[in-house]
């Protein structure tokens, strides 16, 4: 049981990895502030979430996790608000890259 | 070399990495994330020490606080058009010499340590118990040097009526000029609906948590004043007057009480800031709340900045 879990941590938090080095590329490699808002706002979500997810079976007891999960949800919401905040600014301004 | 010494060399080479980005970016506004990012990267490397308490405090603190009050900075040179000022060639050589100077005599210090060092810490362990606290940064920061404590508390005041003090006569008493966010933006007010409530309970967390675990009355009030400040950023409430009657005394509150609980101490324990046997845990927890609530006023202000505008009648 103990080393299913294990398996499941390690191939998470790695998904979740794989997630914030592609946001990572992205951020340096995409044409525009927006596109680049794009890439950053996947690592927030489904990297995070990935890796939250994936240590969520070693923490100890339920308020651990409860705690895992609510960073994930307010990364969620400061990412998806500065994101707004950010494209409004840009598309104001107009996009100069 | 396990995996843990990799993570650690790749941390170092990337702490120093963005201290030297920091100090070559030619541009204030990179300079200032470039440090931002550096006392995140502190915080890791505070936690992999197993200094948790100094970890936070460092994101709090040094990563949160003080870029914000850089970047406030920034962006009032950039209205005062303070940017063109150039630095003559001397005074740049004689800034990095005594810097070199600086961190060559720590460097020195550290890496020089005497064969066996003194410490103080198993002396604190056996008898934190006494106490009832759990966490024996607490202990060391409320029991044994409570002095250093009330002076750091006391120094926020004292670097908040600096920035007072640089107002103009005509607008004494009357509101910092925290820069708000003049277009009134559906999200950003969202956000400083929803987030305070959250960021409150994280706050009360952390004030109680200190006690046995890392966390304490400054990472609290630090959630607090940026939570305050985001209410005023997004325009949901006033920046208020200086002369507020609610606001000078919520700025004292935390270094009166501790200062009274510490002369009482003279009479009921037999010496400055010592706790009566039995009462030093509910004593403690009251300090640290009322400076929780001190240094959140106390670091919104600092981040609101100088007094621009004169009291409305």
């Amino acid at each position: 049981m103990n080393l299913a879990l294990d398996i499941f941590t390690v191939s998470a938090v790695s998904a979740g990895a794989l997630f914030f080095l592609a946001g990572t590329v992205g951020l340096l490699r995409f044409p525009d502030s927006l596109t680049r808002l794009h890439a950053l706002t996947k690592v927030d979500n489904l990297g995070l979430g990935l890796v939250v997810l994936g240590l969520l079976p070693q923490t100890n007891g339920l308020f651990g996790a409860l705690k895992l999960v609510s960073i994930w949800l307010l990364v969620q919401l400061s990412g998806a608000i500065v994101t707004q905040l950010i494209a409004g600014t840009v598309r104001r301004r107009g996009s100069n890259g | 070399m396990t995996i843990f010494a990799v993570f650690d060399i790749g941390l170092v080479v990337l702490i120093l990495g963005i201290a030297v980005s920091t100090i070559a970016a030619r541009d204030a506004f990179a300079a200032v994330i470039g440090f931002v990012v550096y006392g995140l990267l502190l915080s890791i490397a505070w936690v992999r020490l197993a200094a948790v308490d100094v970890a936070l405090t460092e994101a709090a603190i040094g990563g949160g606080m003080t870029g914000m009050l850089m970047l406030g900075a920034v962006a009032r040179l950039r209205f005062a058009g303070g940017n063109d000022i150039s630095i003559s060639l001397p005074v740049r050589f004689a800034t990095a010499v005594l810097c070199a100077l600086v961190a060559a005599g720590l460097a020195i210090a550290v890496l020089s340590p005497p064969d066996a060092i003194p410490t103080l810490a198993p002396m604190v362990m056996e008898n934190l118990a006494q106490s009832g606290l759990g966490n024996p940064v607490a202990g060391v920061l409320f029991v044994y040097r409570a002095l250093d404590t009330l002076l750091e508390k006391v120094v926020l005041i004292l670097a908040l009526l600096g920035v007072w003090s640089l107002a103009p006569d005509s607008v004494w008493g009357g509101i910092p000029g925290l820069r708000v966010y003049a277009r009134r933006s559906s999200t950003l007010t969202f956000l400083a609906q929803l987030l305070p409530p959250v960021g409150i309970v994280v706050a009360i967390y952390m004030c109680w948590v200190g006690a046995k675990e890392p966390g304490g009355a400054f990472q609290g009030g630090t959630v607090l004043a940026a939570m305050w400040l985001l209410v005023m950023i997004a325009g949901l409430k006033r920046v208020p007057s200086i002369g507020q009657p609610w606001l000078r005394p919520l700025l004292v509150v935390g270094p009166v009480i501790f200062l009274a609980i510490g002369l009482a101490g003279m009479v009921l324990a037999n010496a400055f800031l010592a706790y009566p046997p039995g009462y030093a845990k509910p004593l403690i927890v009251a300090v640290e709340v009322a400076l929780t609530l001190s240094i959140g006023v106390a670091l919104g202000l600092l981040a609101a900045g100088p007094l621009e505008q004169a009291q409305q009648q």
